[in-house]
C-alpha cells in the first residue's frame, strides 16, 4: 500500500525527512506521532504525491512516486485532510460538496446520492447546505472538508490533526470514520497530537524526531 | 475523443465555478470595472479632453486600460485556488492540469468581455467615438480576450506560485502582451475609424497569437501547478 525506501524530501532547500523506511499495509491504521517540526505533515504530502522525493523510493497504492505521472495518479485515490479546508468561501456548502464530487469524476447523480451520505455521516444539517461557507464555525468548516473527503471514497487516508477545531460529537464522528474506513478496506494514517484518542483506534505508532522515523518502521502482518 | 470530452467538461467545471464565486464576490464588478472606467477617464483629462485627439488615441487607450483591469482580474482568479488549501485539494482532485486552466482562462475570458463591452461604451460616451464597423470590433476583441485570458491565466499561476503573485504580475505578463496590445488597437484602428489599417489582417495575425499563446499556456500550466 505504502513502501518509502530511503525517502528524502526537501522543503525548498532544506530536509525535511531524511533516509525514511516505512511500510504500511493494505487496511492498517496508522498514527504518525512526534514533535513539531518532525517531518509529520511532510510525510503525509510525500505519500500523497504533493511532494516529489529528493531520493529513495517511494510507492503508494502501486504507483512509483518518483515519477511525475505516477504522483498524478496516486493523488485522485488518496484523501488527505490538511490543516487548511480546502473549501471556497464564496461558495455555499453545497456548492463545494458538489465541486469536489464532480472533480473526482462522480456523474451529477453520484454525486447527489454520495453528498447525501457523506452530510448524513459527518452531521452536516440541511440549513447550512445553501449557507456560504465563509459564513460557518471553524467546526462546521471542518465537518464540511471532511464531507467533501468522504465522498470520494479514497483507499488511502491522510488525516492530519484531524480532530483539530471540532467539539466533542466532531472528534467522535471523525474517530467513527476512521473505524468505517479501515471496515471498507481502506488504509489510515493519521499524524495527531491526540495520542490518548487515536490510541483507542489501535493503531501501530510511528515516531518521527527531526526528519527520520526512530520506531515503528517495521509493520507486522 | 473521450479525453477531449472529459477535459472540456472539466474545464466548464472550473470554469462554472471561478464565475459563481466572482457572481458572489463582485470583485469585478464592484472593483475591476470601476478602476477600467476609471483610466479612461483619467485618459481623457491627460489628453486635455479633446475629442478629435480623444478619438485618435482612443483605440490605444482602450486596450491600455483593458490590459491593466486585467491585471486585477487574472490577480483575482489565482488568488480563488491560494486560500485555505484550495490550491492543495485542486491538485488531490485528479482535475486535469489542462482543464484547470482552461477552465480559469474561460472565467478570465467571460469577465473580460464584459470589461470591453463597459468600455467601449465607455468610449462612445467619454471620447464620443463612432464605431464604423462593429462586426471587427466584437471579432477583435474577443480574439484579443483570448490572448489577455490565456496569458494571464498562466502567468497568475507562475506568479502565485513563486508567493509574489500581486507585485510580479504586471512585470511578467505585460511584456508577453505587447504583441497583443499592437495587433488589437491596430484592429481597433480600423473598426473605430481612426486610422486608414486593415484591421482584419490585424485580427488575423492576433488569432495566430492567441491560438499560440492557448495552446502554450494548457501545455505549460501543468508543470506550473503540478510539482
Amino acid at each position: 500500500m505504502v513502501e518509502l525506501r530511503a525517502a528524502v524530501a526537501l522543503l525548498g532547500r532544506f530536509p525535511a525527512l531524511s533516509g525514511v523506511d516505512l511500510t504500511i499495509h493494505a487496511g492498517e491504521t496508522v498514527l504518525v506521532r512526534g514533535p513539531n517540526g518532525a517531518g509529520k505533515t511532510t510525510l503525509l504530502h510525500l505519500c500523497a504525491g504533493l511532494l516529489r522525493p529528493e531520493s529513495g523510493a517511494v510507492r503508494v497504492l502501486d504507483h512509483d512516486l518518483t515519477e511525475g505521472a505516477g504522483r498524478r495518479s496516486v493523488r485522485r485515490r488518496v484523501a488527505l485532510l490538511g490543516h487548511a479546508t480546502g473549501l471556497y468561501d464564496d461558495l455555499t456548502v453545497g456548492e463545494n460538496l458538489r465541486f469536489w464530487a464532480r472533480a473526482a469524476g462522480l456523474s451529477a447523480t453520484d454525486a447527489d446520492h454520495r453528498i447525501d451520505d457523506a452530510r448524513s455521516r459527518l452531521e452536516v444539517p440541511d440549513r447550512l447546505v445553501d449557507q456560504p461557507v465563509h459564513t460557518l464555525s471553524a467546526g462546521q468548516r471542518r465537518r464540511t472538508s471532511l464531507a467533501a473527503l468522504v465522498v470520494r471514497r479514497p483507499d488511502l487516508w491522510l488525516l492530519d490533526e484531524p480532530h483539530a477545531g471540532l467539539d466533542q460529537s466532531g472528534r467522535d464522528l471523525v474517530d467513527a470514520l476512521i473505524g468505517d474506513a479501515v471496515a471498507a478496506g481502506g488504509t489510515v494514517v493519521v499524524s495527531s497530537h491526540e495520542l490518548e484518542r487515536v490510541a483507542a483506534l489501535s493503531p501501530r505508532v510511528v515516531t518521527l524526531a527531526g526528519g527520520a522515523i526512530v520506531d515503528g518502521v517495521g509493520g507486522a502482518r | 475523443m473521450n479525453v477531449l470530452r472529459t477535459v472540456l467538461s472539466e474545464a466548464r467545471l472550473v470554469a462554472t465555478r471561478d464565475l459563481r464565486i466572482e457572481a458572489r464576490s463582485r470583485v469585478v464588478v464592484d472593483q475591476v470595472l470601476p478602476f477600467a472606467v476609471l483610466v479612461l477617464v483619467l485618459f481623457g483629462f491627460a489628453l486635455d479632453a479633446d475629442h478629435r485627439t480623444l478619438r485618435t488615441f482612443a483605440p490605444g487607450l482602450f486596450w491600455v486600460a483593458v490590459l491593466l483591469s486585467a491585471l486585477l482580474a487574472v490577480q483575482r482568479s489565482a488568488s480563488v485556488d491560494a486560500a485555505d488549501g484550495t490550491g492543495i485539494a485542486l491538485r488531490m482532485s485528479g482535475l486535469s492540469p489542462v482543464a484547470r486552466y482552461l477552465g480559469r482562462a474561460t472565467a478570465v475570458l467571460v469577465q473580460l468581455l464584459v470589461l470591453e463591452a463597459v468600455l467601449v461604451g465607455g468610449l462612445v460616451v467619454f471620447y464620443g467615438v463612432d464605431v464604423d464597423d462593429w462586426f471587427l470590433l466584437v471579432v477583435a476583441g474577443v480574439v484579443a480576450g483570448v490572448a489577455v485570458a490565456a496569458t494571464g491565466t498562466l502567468y497568475g499561476a507562475l506568479a502565485s506560485g513563486l508567493g509574489a503573485r500581486e507585485t510580479l504580475l504586471p512585470i511578467l505578463v505585460l511584456p508577453v502582451l505587447a504583441p497583443v496590445l499592437i495587433g488589437a488597437t491596430r484592429a481597433f484602428d480600423d473598426a473605430l475609424g481612426a486610422a486608414a489599417v486593415d484591421g482584419w489582417a490585424w485580427t488575423g495575425l492576433l488569432t495566430v497569437v492567441a491560438l499560440i499563446l492557448t495552446v502554450v499556456g494548457a501545455s505549460a500550466h501543468g508543470v506550473l501547478v503540478e510539482d
